[in-house]
């Protein structure tokens, strides 16, 4: 062994400097747990003589002081709470209508709200669907809509479907809640839907809206009509717009998803006359309000009558985009093919073709409204819906090309998306126009193929 | 007989974008009432401009039309054998699936 600080008197000694040092430590922390078990017990205490001091209604402290406002409505009050805080509610759609909608069945305190869509967001959807923020461009709208109604209210539970309703899905998450707001924007998602909640049982909140109107009522609702009972066949193609293609004033979705929240929240709390069998009209630009009187359920409606058609295994694998001729992909409505390869050219040849001084006329073709907002230099606009009687106006373009070219002129024609231009071309053709070419995709194909500043819209 | 019929949700466009016509609708010789289908004959020939097939199918309005006499659902008063009075209002209305 080694030196004499390491002799057992030391080590003794070490060992009692140890032991006074842990009985003072043992002291210490048998004193703060005596302190925390009575900071407990005094908590305990408060807890307990406070929840003495207020009758149990099934509402927290913190619940009441959210909800005071509605508490304090007679005819909505803490069994309206109750009800609502109950309550599953899925928002079909978190665009437009779904934006308001999500937005208020998060704030006021429905149990569990869930946002099913597969879509992203992107800067064109912002001045209609408020619940999304620049942030969020390029992401998930479910995941966007979701945090935002977290941000508003922590104590809903938020449930995010990211993916669409199909057939082959729907029964499955619906089957979730109790009611469903229809917030889509297009025809075979909402034959599905009324089908799908018909099936289930569930009263369906639909709204609409496009340009400066909308439209909102409650299908499958207390003996009320389901969706087919009003509209057994599916409408013309041709009188299906979109958003996209016939423009929406953001605040009119934003009225009628409000109005669809509203509907949703009446029915879930149990409270006042939800619109069943009736529609409301909104007129934006007439600032008026219309409430009409609708038929009643219909005995032989496909969906809901008595010799109803459908079956959960039906359901699942009906085709609603052969039934309403409507495709839910926007590419295959890209994809008109009126006229023959040798009618047509490219953005990128059209470019070449300019770059070489070549003769020639450039139709737009679409309406004035659009030509406004963005269009090729030196394009001629005129409207396919007028385009008959203009042919004399594009005749004597192309003659004063000639005369100042000296030789022959092609005419080029125009359009958003290469689609009118095909109309056009043809019609054209038909009509003794023989150098007529449509340039493939439109302005959408000149923007992306040739110049990537070129507004697209 | 005179009647206000109401266009809207984009039917307006197919008579010159004008939503609301006050309108005179003479009587066949001989006929007393005037019925919807008779109406629907009428705004064929005088109102709608363009594209008749957005507006009818056959006989009667092209599906996905609601069609509204004193705001309630034709269907309630019998579609086309409905019977209009002086004064009544009769709305078209497209239905919307914009969203």
């Amino acid at each position: 062994m080694g030196g004499g600080g390491d002799g057992p008197l030391t080590i003794q000694r070490e060992i009692e400097r140890l032991q006074s040092e842990k009985t003072h430590i043992e002291n210490r922390i048998a004193l703060l747990q005596s302190r925390l078990a009575e900071t407990v017990a005094r908590e305990e205490e408060r807890v307990s003589t406070t929840s003495s001091s207020h009758q149990s209604n099934g509402l927290s402290p913190e619940s009441i002081y959210r909800y005071s406002r509605h508490l304090l409505l007679p005819s909505f009050g803490v069994d309206g709470q109750l009800n609502l805080l109950k309550s599953s509610i899925l928002v079909v759609g978190a665009g437009g209508l779904g934006s308001p909608v999500a937005m208020y069945l998060a704030a006021c305190g429905v149990g569990c709200l869930g946002i099913v869509d597969n879509d992203v967001v992107e800067l064109n959807n912002l001045h209609r669907q408020i619940i999304h923020t620049e942030a969020y461009i390029g992401q998930s709208k479910v995941k966007s809509a979701a945090a935002a109604c977290r941000a508003i209210n922590s104590s809903v539970r938020v449930v995010e479907h990211e993916e669409s309703l199909r057939a082959v899905n729907a029964l499955d998450i619906v089957s979730k809640y109790d009611i469903v707001v229809d917030a889509t924007d297009n025809v075979p998602s909402r034959y599905m839907i009324s089908d799908c909640c018909v099936l289930l049982g569930k009263p369906l909140v639909s709204g609409a809206a496009l340009g400066l109107e909308g439209q909102l009522t409650v299908y499958n609702y207390n003996g009320g009509p389901c969706y087919r009972c009003l509209f057994p066949t599916p409408p013309p193609t041709t009188a299906c717009q979109r958003c996209s293609d016939s423009g929406v004033l953001g605040v009119v979705p934003g009225v009628i998803g409000c109005l669809q929240a509203l509907e949703a929240i009446k029915i879930a709390s149990v409270i006042g006359e939800p619109l069943s069998g009736r529609m409301l009209l909104f007129d934006a630009l007439l600032s008026r309000v219309r409430i009409v009187k609708l038929r009643g359920r219909s005995l032989q409606c496909k969906s809901c009558g008595e010799d109803s058609i459908f079956t959960h295994q039906l359901f699942q694998t009906f085709d609603y985009e052969d039934f309403t001729q409507f495709s839910l992909s926007d590419v295959s409505r890209m994809n008109l093919s009126l006229l023959p390869e040798t009618a047509r050219i490219s953005s990128k040849d059209y470019k070449e073709k300019l770059e070489n001084d070549e003769p020639h006329v450039l139709v737009d073709v679409r309406p004035a409204h659009h030509f406004k907002i963005t269009a090729l230099p030196k394009s001629m606009n005129i409207p396919l819906s007028t385009l008959g009687v203009e042919l004399p106006t594009i005749s004597s373009a192309l003659s004063e090309v000639e005369e100042s070219s000296g030789s022959p002129a092609s005419l080029y024609v125009i359009c958003r998306r290469g689609n009118d231009s095909q109309r056009a071309v043809e019609y054209l053709r038909n009509n003794g126009f023989a150098s007529v070419w449509d340039i493939i995709g439109g302005l959408e194909s000149w923007a992306a193929e040739v110049d990537s500043n070129f507004p697209i819209y | 007989m005179k009647l206000t019929l109401e266009f809207g949700g984009g039917l307006e466009l197919l008579c010159q974008s004008i939503k609301i016509h006050e309108v005179d609708v003479g009587l066949k010789d001989g006929e007393v009432k005037l019925m919807m289908r008779d109406l629907l004959t009428w705004i064929r020939t005088n109102l709608i401009k363009e594209r008749p097939e957005m507006f009818m199918k056959e006989d009667s309005v092209r599906p996905g039309v609601l069609v509204l006499i004193n705001d309630c659902d034709w269907e309630i008063y019998g579609n086309l054998e409905a019977t209009l009075e002086d004064k009544d209002v009769i709305v078209f209305i497209s239905t919307l699936h914009g969203g």
